[in-house]
């Protein structure tokens, strides 16, 4: 009986992928997350809508504990955040792939040697030809192969944040974290962005979260979609649901 | 009218007189500020200590910073370099021609090159040029986000980005500042030779009487201590810079000025160690 218990509890635990229980972070006097709770499952896309400057960037960043939270539990993985070692923490982070809102592309390389980094950093025995299929597939998957040489600073805007999404999709992460994957793209890209996203959580069945304040790419992407306002989420649902929702806020998004 | 402009005057003084208390509270407060300062960047350099004998090495970016802050900055580096040698011998000419002295020339312009002048421009120019390059590198890319992209994707950035730097700059100051000497010294035989005749051989063998071999240490020593500062600061201010543009403004401006006064500091210091030993 209680073996069935324990089994269960696995079983469940291996769905979770994240958990926030009451999690708080302040920035001295800017109290950004009062209370977020929420669990994220495996193998879906879930949507973070929310105003500028509501801690969305933030809320992930506390995920790769790129900012730490001030209290609340966080477990990724179904590790605790707060207690990891760095051994731990790394091969956590090694699962996970991270948009950066700003692309983050490194200036002084070019898009190929963007692209090997990660790489390079994860595995010490990867032979140079595994390197160039990997470079080539993600690149294809983006449609941006003849950027291969050129320097971040020669390119477009959406094109350096689709180099940006290459590179994040490279490691091909269990769990992928999009801060504003299609702000600053004309319509077409957008659609073509948010396809791409949802090819990726198909083919190798990754979990998402997605910050976005376009609406047409949450309808594209979401399995679930959660509004973020004054330092917790307000709301929860499908994108059919939060549509007729009646909160104003909420409501607001969807015109 | 004169009245008016003395009154106005008066007016302008009380404004600026601030209480007292103020006053000590403001300087209190600044000097606060600096001692915050300097105990950052102490933490800063134990942690270079730190990470420096941690594997692994980042010998490839060692090797691109090296070319970078070595190479890039020979041409500068020997055309002031040249300048310096030229000019002190054309200046120091006629007095010493005054004392009859003009044989003592080669040999006063090697020591003032080699002990101090040498060291402290190439340090300064470095300081400018490396410092300023560093801080600004580095302040765009934790901007930007570029440091918390690496530190994600498993990087250590602060070895990949830091310690390289700072090496670099620790080994490769001293060999610009060796580049410097030689050139300033040519520069010299060069100034020499607008009034006099003195053959090459002749002209270094003079230099090389006035030159211990002892002499040359301390000299060598500092350079490396100044390689190191200019690396440290640069990263510091750049690694810590505040968000925006302009944070990337003030870590490259920040970096130049105080790796310079510590350029100064650092020399004053090594005066004094240098002869209490000798
Ligand atoms: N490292 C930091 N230090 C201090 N304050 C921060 C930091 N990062 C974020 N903040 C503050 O936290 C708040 C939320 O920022 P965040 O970047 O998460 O907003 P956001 O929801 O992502 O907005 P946007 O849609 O514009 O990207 C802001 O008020 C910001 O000033
Ligand atoms: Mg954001």
């Amino acid at each position: 009986m209680e073996n069935r218990e324990a089994e269960n509890k696995e079983v469940n635990d291996n769905k979770i992928i994240v958990e926030m229980k009451n999690v708080k972070k302040s920035f001295n006097q800017n109290h950004v997350l009062k209370d977020v709770n929420f669990q994220l499952n495996r193998g879906e896309n879930l949507v973070v809508l929310g105003k500028s400057g509501t801690g969305k960037s933030v809320l992930i960043k506390c995920i790769v504990k790129l900012i730490e939270i001030d209290s609340g539990s966080l477990m990724v993985f179904n590790k605790d955040t707060l207690t990891l070692k760095e051994k731990e923490l790394n091969e956590i982070r090694a699962k996970i792939g991270f948009l950066f809102q700003s692309g983050a592309l490194y200036d002084s390389m070019t898009v190929r040697e963007n692209l090997e980094f990660p790489i390079r950093r994860r595995s010490k025995t990867v032979t140079q030809d595994e390197l160039d299929s990997s470079v080539k597939e993600v690149l294809e998957n983006v449609g941006l192969e003849d950027t291969i040489d050129k320097m971040p600073s020669e390119l477009s805007g959406g094109m350096r944040k689709r180099i940006s999404l290459a590179r994040t999709l490279i490691l091909k992460p269990e769990l992928m974290l999009y801060d504003e994957p299609t702000t600053g793209l004309d319509p077409i890209t957008s659609q073509e962005i948010s396809e791409l996203i949802l090819e990726v959580q198909k083919k190798y069945k990754t979990t998402s979260i997605i910050i976005t304040h376009d609406i047409k790419c949450a309808k594209i992407t979401s399995n679930r979609i959660m509004v973020i306002d004054g330092g917790g989420f307000i709301a929860e649902g499908t994108y059919d649901e939060l549509k007729a929702s009646d909160n104003e806020l909420v409501s607001s998004f969807f015109k | 009218m004169k009245k008016d402009l003395k009154q106005r005057a008066d007016q302008k003084e009380k404004k600026n007189t601030i209480p007292i208390s103020e006053q000590t509270n403001s300087s209190f407060a600044s000097f606060k500020n600096v001692f915050i300062e300097v105990a950052m960047v102490s933490l800063f350099a134990v942690r270079y200590f730190k990470e420096m004998f941690k594997p692994p090495f980042e010998f490839k970016e060692f090797l691109k910073q090296c070319y970078l802050t070595g190479y890039r900055s020979l041409a500068l580096v020997g055309i002031t370099g040249f300048i310096m040698g030229l000019v002190l011998t054309i200046q120091s000419t006629p007095t010493m021609a005054e004392f009859g002295a003009e044989a003592w020339i080669p040999g006063m312009v090697a020591v003032s090159i080699i002990r101090e002048i040498g060291p402290v421009i190439t340090a300064l120019i470095c300081a400018g040029k490396v410092g300023s390059g560093i801080g600004a590198e580095l302040g765009s890319m934790k901007v930007t986000e570029q440091i918390d992209s690496m530190e994600v994707s498993g990087a250590n950035p602060f070895k990949y980005l830091v310690v390289t730097r700072i090496m670099a700059t620790t080994l490769m100051i001293p060999v610009l500042v060796i580049f410097s000497d030689v050139i300033s010294l040519y520069g010299s035989y060069v100034g020499v030779n607008l009034t006099d005749k003195v053959s090459f051989t002749l002209f270094f063998s003079k230099v090389f009487e006035s030159l211990d071999f002892i002499d040359l240490i301390p000299a060598f020593i500092k350079t490396f201590f100044f390689g190191f500062i200019i690396g440290l600061i640069g990263c510091f201010k750049g690694y810590n810079s505040n968000k925006g543009t302009e944070g990337v403004g003030q870590a490259a401006n920040s970096a130049v000025v105080i790796a310079s006064l510590m350029v100064f500091i650092i020399d004053m210091i090594a005066v004094q160690i240098t002869t209490l030993f000798s």
